[in-house]
């Protein structure tokens, strides 16, 4: 215990101030670097079982008829699948590269607020065990989708004032995770790192806390309503007591969508971070980037009702929402073409970091037509609540979010460790996911625009073929990304052998700090600030 | 796997070529029958087609950077990461073309929300998991829930193939109908949960708000039958209420709505009549495999801690008239039956429930005696 509150010491090489023995290390933990680790192998354990709901999902829908589970075991699924995927593995895992990268990238020692960040850690845990658990209960885990919507979320069983107490620990987690990010990256940065010199990746961390502390409180107040509707006779979304069940459509998507965005901001960073270092160039409109990040920020706020275009607004509504959404595409695409113009001209090669960044930018270009496809609300009347809507939001957080992150993976292993990853192995794992995610996704906006609504466990026949193709994708996906786990584990217990340098990657000290660390990095990153800010990103 | 062969074939072509595979029905929206679905979908197209242009100019851009400018081909990197003309063209550009998107769409919305004018009016609620009509001008009322040969093939483990049943999962007991070339205002509600009522061919969808109203409107052009489901998850049955359209000729309508009124009268007489306990129970036997058996399961025996079971259950073993008054009001997430089912119906159930599924009380109640139960009970008036 003395080694960690002693972290202030400047004496970093001396014995006592290394990580503590044994598994305690890992519970009393309040490194960054430890509590980095425990974010990510947390979250990619989440993958996994998010992943597993997954499957189950994709076998019943396998063939037309009712093969495996129940219906009401279905809408279970794909509920927690929502929920253990956006709470469990992609928000965590963000947070996990935050701890790591933002005190290495700005030239600090450690987090500003080192205890806080170990309980918004433990805190997410009990969250996911709390939200997992309702999965033993009578009455089955919540089946209403993770959108919780009222009047159907209260017939929920037993489960219900569970999976909302869970909610309201993952938002306290979020909220300390995103105070302690923004108090960092405002009083810890290296004497010359001024905030237009910081890296994108630190930029869209802090537009995203400052997201986080403004919705995931709007969250919590929704699900305290749903939980005084049932059990205190409150009646927000009854109309039988004055209420509205519209209401919380309105007030869950004003956290949603922002919710969304929460998930790829810090893609959008991670992409910026790689694909200069892979094109030999410095990252083209630096400062647009920053000003169209903060933009997409400020629209999330404003646009929520474009899923509920079916609601039944009045036109003024449906017309102001429409308008909107449809500004999202001018800060979204200077961002795509920002990235294209890094690449332009550059001196490229293809790591499976670069692979799976490329392949993040073409695809969740994809995500952002069909995303553009829906801002238009009266075909939106026909694109919701369908398959087409499953396609979209999958190619956004998918082959985009879940891509950055193992690009994100592939990237800075070597400098977590010291230990080179397999890259054959890492090409091979790249491929498989690429073209799976695809033989996955694609087939989906068929199904949609023919006319198969999304969360049904048996379809019309005609919907047959594309979900057998769509399944089979699901499932080399899944199967494909054992690789990745097999990489992670393989890297930590010593990888291919090779020595790697500080850099790691050809003069990425250029771009970023930590790269000036040695790999792996000592327990407190920079006991010193560094002198030298590179600036070759900007 | 030849099939599967073709369709993946199918799909790169797709990819690649997008011009070719669009018109086909399991690849793309379809037309429609109405002006609005019409417009919708060139409107959608219209998008679609701007996006592969844009796709393709910056895909096309992007990919020649990729194969030119790599180390393996000795490309040296220039080192340019400004160019303020660039960003002000790129910010422009896509501007002009929202706003080129933005006018028709506007255009589009406002002819959708339009319900003035329209010379019949229907009635829709949702309820879980069937759909009730209510035709506002004639009066004629029905509930209109999967087919039973869909809801036999879609238990779970029920081993019969899906394709042996025509229009699997698209198929209703009685479906909507409407006739053709008029403006007919559809008003939606719900009974219990959200819903929403999506007929692709009509060009929209809307949900079904417990407590609200909320409005739309639709006029068909050419007789057809016309095929949806429920879009708004509902319950563990949402993707088993589909919604079925049979738009008809003038003429043909108003045979349709005479047939309706007559059925109506048979049914009201048939009400008064005696039945003998065998007729009850076979009726009631449909009429529990169509209303009760998606909760209380096809055998009776319920889910256990969510739905209970009715073989052996107190009530339906007990007091019969105690199990008319709950059914007629309903209890937590089960719905008072009173509104849904006819006297005949109604009793033919109760006296199922009490002499099949593992029961025999061997006692039975006619409808005529549910009628006096109904009036007997205010809770259970006609819902309007």
């Amino acid at each position: 215990m003395s080694a960690v509150v002693a972290e202030h010491d400047d004496h970093h090489d001396h014995h006592e101030h290394g990580p503590a023995k044994g598994l305690l290390r890992w519970v009393i933990t309040t490194n960054h670097k430890d509590i980095g680790t425990l974010y990510l192998l947390f979250a990619l354990t989440m993958f996994f079982v998010g992943g597993a709901m997954a499957m189950v999902i994709r076998a019943e829908l396998f063939e037309p008829g009712m093969q495996f589970v129940n219906p009401q075991f279905f809408n279970s699924m794909t509920t927690m699948h929502a929920l253990v995927m956006v709470f469990g593995a992609v928000m965590p895992a963000f947070v996990g590269l935050a701890n790591w990268m933002i005190p290495m990238m700005i030239g600090a020692p450690d987090m500003a607020l080192p205890r806080m960040n170990n309980m918004s850690f433990w805190l997410l845990v009990a969250g996911v065990l709390l939200l997992a658990s309702t999965l033993f209960m009578e009455g089955g885990a919540p089946a209403s989708g993770w959108t919780l919507y009222p009047p159907l979320v209260l017939q929920t069983g037993k489960a219900l004032p569970f999976a909302i107490f869970s909610v309201h620990l993952l938002g306290i987690s979020s909220i300390m995770g995103a105070i302690n990010i923004i108090a960092t990256i405002f009083n810890m940065r290296a004497p010359g790192m001024t905030l237009m010199k910081m890296p994108m990746f630190v930029w869209t961390w802090l537009i995203t806390a400052f997201l986080l502390i403004a919705i995931m409180p709007v969250f919590a107040g929704a699900v305290t309503m749903l939980l005084t509707d049932k059990f205190f006779n409150t009646s927000f979304f009854d109309a039988a007591g004055g209420g509205d069940p519209v209401l919380y459509q309105h007030i869950f998507w004003f956290f949603g969508h922002p919710e969304v965005y929460v998930m790829i901001l810090p893609t959008f960073g991670v992409a910026s971070t790689i694909i200069p270092v892979f094109a030999r160039k410095p990252l083209f409109g630096y400062s647009s980037m920053v000003y169209a990040t903060a933009s997409i920020a400020f629209l999330s706020f404003i646009v929520w009702a474009h899923h509920m275009f079916t609601v039944g607004m009045p036109i003024a509504g449906e017309l102001y929402f429409m308008y909107a959404t449809m500004l999202i595409a001018i800060p979204t695409g200077v961002k795509v073409f920002n990235w294209t113009a890094t690449m332009w001209k550059g001196s490229m090669t293809f790591e499976t970091p670069m692979l799976f960044s490329i392949a993040f930018v073409v695809l969740f270009t994809m995500g952002g037509f069909t995303g553009l496809m829906m801002s238009v609300a009266p075909v939106d009347f026909q694109y919701h609540d369908t398959y087409f809507i499953v396609a979209h939001f999958h190619y956004t957080l998918v082959p985009a979010s879940v891509f950055i992150l193992m690009a994100a993976g592939y990237f800075w292993l070597p400098k977590w460790t010291g230990h080179m990853y397999d890259e054959r192995i890492g090409r091979l794992h790249f491929w498989l996911s690429v073209v799976s995610v695809n033989i996955l996704f694609f087939p989906q906006h068929f199904l949609g625009l023919a006319g198969m609504p999304r969360r049904i466990p048996d379809y019309a026949v005609q919907f047959a073929d594309w979900n057998m193709i769509s399944s089979i994708g699901g499932f080399i996906f899944g199967a494909s990304q054992l690789l990745f786990l097999y990489i992670v584990i393989d890297t930590i217990k010593g990888g291919t052998g090779e020595k790697v340098t500080d850099e790691v990657w050809e003069d990425a000290a250029k771009h970023s700090l930590e790269w000036t660390l040695p790999s792996p990095p000592p327990y407190h990153s920079f006991t010193t600030p560094p002198t030298v800010i590179p600036t070759e990103h900007i | 796997m030849k099939k599967t062969k073709q369709l993946f074939a199918g799909l790169i072509l797709m990819a690649l070529g997008l011009g070719t595979a669009q018109a086909e029905y399991t690849l793309n929206l379809m037309r429609g029958v109405t002006k609005v679905s019409n417009d919708v979908y060139d409107l959608h197209m219209l998008i679609l087609w701007i996006c592969v242009f844009i796709g393709i100019g910056v895909f096309g851009t992007m990919f020649y950077s990729i194969y030119h400018h790599r180390k393996s081909r000795g490309h040296k990197a220039e080192q340019f990461h400004e160019n303020t003309t660039v960003e002000i063209i790129w910010t422009i550009i896509p501007t002009l073309i929202l706003i080129g998107m933005a006018i028709p769409a506007t255009k589009a919305m406002i002819e959708l929300d339009d319900v003035q004018e329209s010379e019949m009016s229907i009635k829709v609620t949702g309820h879980q998991w069937k759909w009730e009509y209510e035709y506002l001008d004639n009066g004629i009322h029905f509930f209109s829930s999967l087919d039973e040969a869909s809801n036999k093939v879609r238990q779970v483990g029920s081993g019969i193939d899906p394709r042996s049943v025509p229009h699997y999962l698209l198929n209703v007991d009685k479906p909507l109908v409407i006739p053709t070339k008029k403006k007919i205002r559809f008003v939606f509600t719900s009974a219990d949960v959200i819903h929403s009522w999506w007929v692709p061919d009509l060009g929209w969808k809307k949900d079904t708000n417990p407590g609200f109203i909320n409005e739309s409107w639709t006029s068909v052009d050419e007789p057809g039958t016309y095929r949806g489901q429920c879009t708004e998850l509902c319950g563990k049955d949402h993707g088993f209420m589909p919604i079925v359209v049979i738009a008809m000729n003038e003429p043909d309508y108003n045979a349709w709505v005479e047939q309706q009124k007559a059925a109506i009268a048979a049914e009201a007489g048939s009400a008064s009549k005696q039945w003998t306990n065998e007729e009850l129970i076979a009726k009631g036997k449909s009429v529990y495999d169509t209303n009760c058996s998606s909760c209380h399961m096809a055998d009776g025996a319920g889910l256990s801690g969510t739905f209970p079971a009715i073989t052996a259950s107190k009530v339906v073993t007990g007091d019969i008239n105690a199990q008319v008054k709950l059914m007629l009001d309903g209890k937590g997430m089960m719905p008072a039956f009173g509104k849904i089912l006819s006297p005949v119906d109604f009793a033919a159930v109760v006296t199922y429930t009490r002499n099949g599924l593992g029961n025999s009380v061997g006692d039975s109640i006619q409808p005529s005696a549910i009628q006096t139960l109904q009036s007997a009970t205010p809770a259970a008036g006609k819902s309007e």
